[in-house]
């Protein structure tokens, strides 16, 4: 069944790929429309990457674009002075926001709560200061003149290898230890779990897939500007909308909702004053009617599927 | 029978602010006793518990485990020296099931890399079904074998009692830590958890310090006691001797004894 499930979810994935590739050949498929499905790939890496520190480790971090833009700018800079190929620029945008986590993370994270969210909001800020005034990477004016290297498959595998390393990390006993640490601090620390080490290695392996996101970003749209929106924390905030939006603790969920509230917005291009509006009514639908969230926790799979159908088919045998 | 002690606490004290919670307390336990200790509400049997876990800061005094030195040390490495301990306000995790609560315990002894684990290396396996293996043994022993897979907070009371045992048992303790494990139990309950403390001491040849207001059941299980009164440990020794014992009966009249 294990194995079924997966050479089937393998299958479909290939599937969407194959098909993305397809009508894009025929002309259905617009670059623009390509756009909008890698920045769908990109941000479920983000969100995703943001659930393991707020999700399943529990701690409050609203620093994510922190590491997106040390990662976009970083890789950025690689391979326009040095023309580093781009896999390696992946690798060490992601590295380097790791590296930063890490530095981050070991004094905040004995913050707690509101205290923690505060720091991670003011790191964000400084990063998003100093490239603004640091001319090797354009400065206020913004990084232009990236080559595009990013393609639809690129972050469309990123995504899937994020989704799967940290799908793998949280059922492991390290990802255990994380959910210990998020439920009860005092008593995982009695069953000998290190809390601070989980905290701190939660926290860089989110930062380190923020900087790939990041890389694949600059990388596409080959100009990064020094934007609260692009690079601060209005995009900690956006990331954390979809985080809610889908709920703590469900990468499925967050997939899901990475996909909607980066659609929405463009299907809504027309109404793009409105849409300070229409995303605070639609987390307030949330809080109302879902207040964990659309999958609250849960995980979609084939397997609940299969399980859902098989019950409903008996329900109907009955009946 | 070893004779030479396996806990040693010397001079402990600790303080909050100006409270003196626990004033200058010394005993020793030896390898699988079943001890207890008992006092009136606020005389600080939860702190010591809390101080020879590393929950609390230790002012002054020494706590040797096993000829080591633990006093002061972090709560995570004095589990890994083996001693576990339940909570007196039950700390399940509940939101995760009783299998995963229990599963966490074994943390210690995951030999598998970060790396296994992301890639679900063989050896991954192996350990993980070793793991769950372990949980279930665990939970067969407080018979609780048909609740793997409940919401751990969604259980009654006193199995949730139960799980917390299980859970700490999953560290491999040498001595193990019970505060009120009885509370909130019903006189059957009760009885069986009296039996299963004395199948846990004699099959796994485990160390039991209990705190626990049931006399009943502190004097029918019990080896040694401690009685704490106001921080200060105003006597100790078997049963029956404390049941004579002036000063005891004293604080007994004068306490809030449930
Ligand atoms: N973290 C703490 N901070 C301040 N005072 C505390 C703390 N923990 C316990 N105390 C105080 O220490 C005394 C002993 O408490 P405790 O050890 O819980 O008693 P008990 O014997 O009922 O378990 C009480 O007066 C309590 O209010
Ligand atoms: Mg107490």
């Amino acid at each position: 069944m294990n194995k079924l499930t997966s050479l089937i979810s393998g299958a479909i994935l290939l599937f969407i790929y194959l098909l993305v590739q397809l009508l894009e050949r025929q002309g259905i498929l617009l670059a623009y429309h390509v756009q909008i499905l890698s920045l769908c790939c990109i941000n479920i890496i983000l969100v995703v990457s943001l659930n393991l520190i707020n999700g399943f480790t529990g701690q409050f971090s609203i620093g994510h674009a922190g590491f997106f833009a040390i990662g976009a700018y970083a890789s950025a800079y690689l391979t326009v002075t040095w023309q580093v190929p781009f896999i390696f620029a992946i690798i060490c945008g992601g590295i380097l926001a790791g590296i930063a986590g890490l530095a981050v993370g070991l004094p905040a994270l004995r913050l707690r709560g509101d205290y923690l969210a505060i720091a991670t909001l003011g790191f964000g800020e400084i990063i998003r200061v100093i490239i603004l005034n640091t001319d090797a990477v354009g400065g206020a004016r913004g990084f232009s003149g990236i080559p595009k290297y990013t393609t639809f498959g690129l972050a469309y595998l990123t995504a899937i290898i994020t989704v799967v390393v940290i799908r793998n990390f949280v059922n492991s006993d390290y990802g255990r230890a994380c959910l210990a640490v998020r439920e009860d601090e005092i008593a995982a620390e009695s069953l000998g779990v290190n809390s601070t080490y989980f905290k701190v290695l939660a926290f860089t392996i989110g930062a380190f897939f923020a900087g790939a996101a990041g890389t694949l970003f600059s990388h596409y749209l080959q100009y990064m500007a020094p934007t609260p929106s692009q690079i601060g924390f209005v995009k900690s905030i956006d990331i954390l909308i979809m985080l809610v939006l889908g709920g703590l603790g469900s990468i499925t969920g967050s997939v899901i909702a990475a996909i909607v509230l980066t659609v929405i917005p463009e299907l809504l291009r027309g109404f793009a004053e409105y849409r300070m509006i229409i995303y605070p009514i639609l987390l307030i639908l949330v809080m109302l009617y879902r207040p964990s969230g659309l999958l609250a926790g849960q995980e979609f799979s084939l397997a609940s599927l299969a399980q859902l159908f098989k019950g409903a088919k008996a329900h109907g045998n009955h009946s | 029978m070893a004779t030479t002690a396996e806990l040693m606490v010397d001079n402990l004290c600790v303080q909050f602010g100006g409270l003196k919670a626990v004033d200058q307390v010394c005993f020793s336990l030896k390898p699988q006793t079943l001890a207890g200790l008992i006092g009136p509400n606020g005389a600080g049997k939860t702190t010591v518990f809390n101080a020879l876990t590393g929950l609390c800061p230790v002012s002054s005094g020494q706590i040797s485990f096993c000829e080591k030195q633990l006093t002061n040390e972090p709560p995570h490495t004095i589990a890994r020296h083996g001693i576990a301990r339940t909570f007196q306000n039950i700390r399940l995790f509940n939101n995760l099931t009783v299998l995963d609560n229990l599963r966490i315990a074994y943390h210690q002894n995951r030999q598998y890399s970060l790396l296994c684990g992301i890639f679900r290396s063989p050896r991954f396996k192996r350990e993980e079904a070793q793991i769950t293996a372990k949980a279930r043994e665990a939970l067969d022993l407080v018979g609780l074998a048909d609740k793997s897979e409940h919401i751990a907070g969604s259980l009654p009371y006193g199995e949730q009692r139960r799980v917390e045992i299980a859970r700490a048992l999953m560290l491999s303790p040498k001595l193990l830590l019970l505060d009120e494990p009885a509370a909130g139990m019903n006189p059957q309950e009760t009885q069986t958890l009296l039996e299963l403390i004395r199948k846990l001491r004699d099959e796994l040849k485990i160390t039991v310090l209990l705190i626990e207001h049931d006399m009943k059941l502190v004097m029918n299980l019990c080896e040694e006691l401690f009685v704490l009164d106001y921080g200060h440990l105003i006597a100790k020794g078997d049963p029956k001797s404390i049941q004579s014992n002036e000063r005891v009966v004293e604080a007994y009249l004068g306490g809030s004894w449930a």
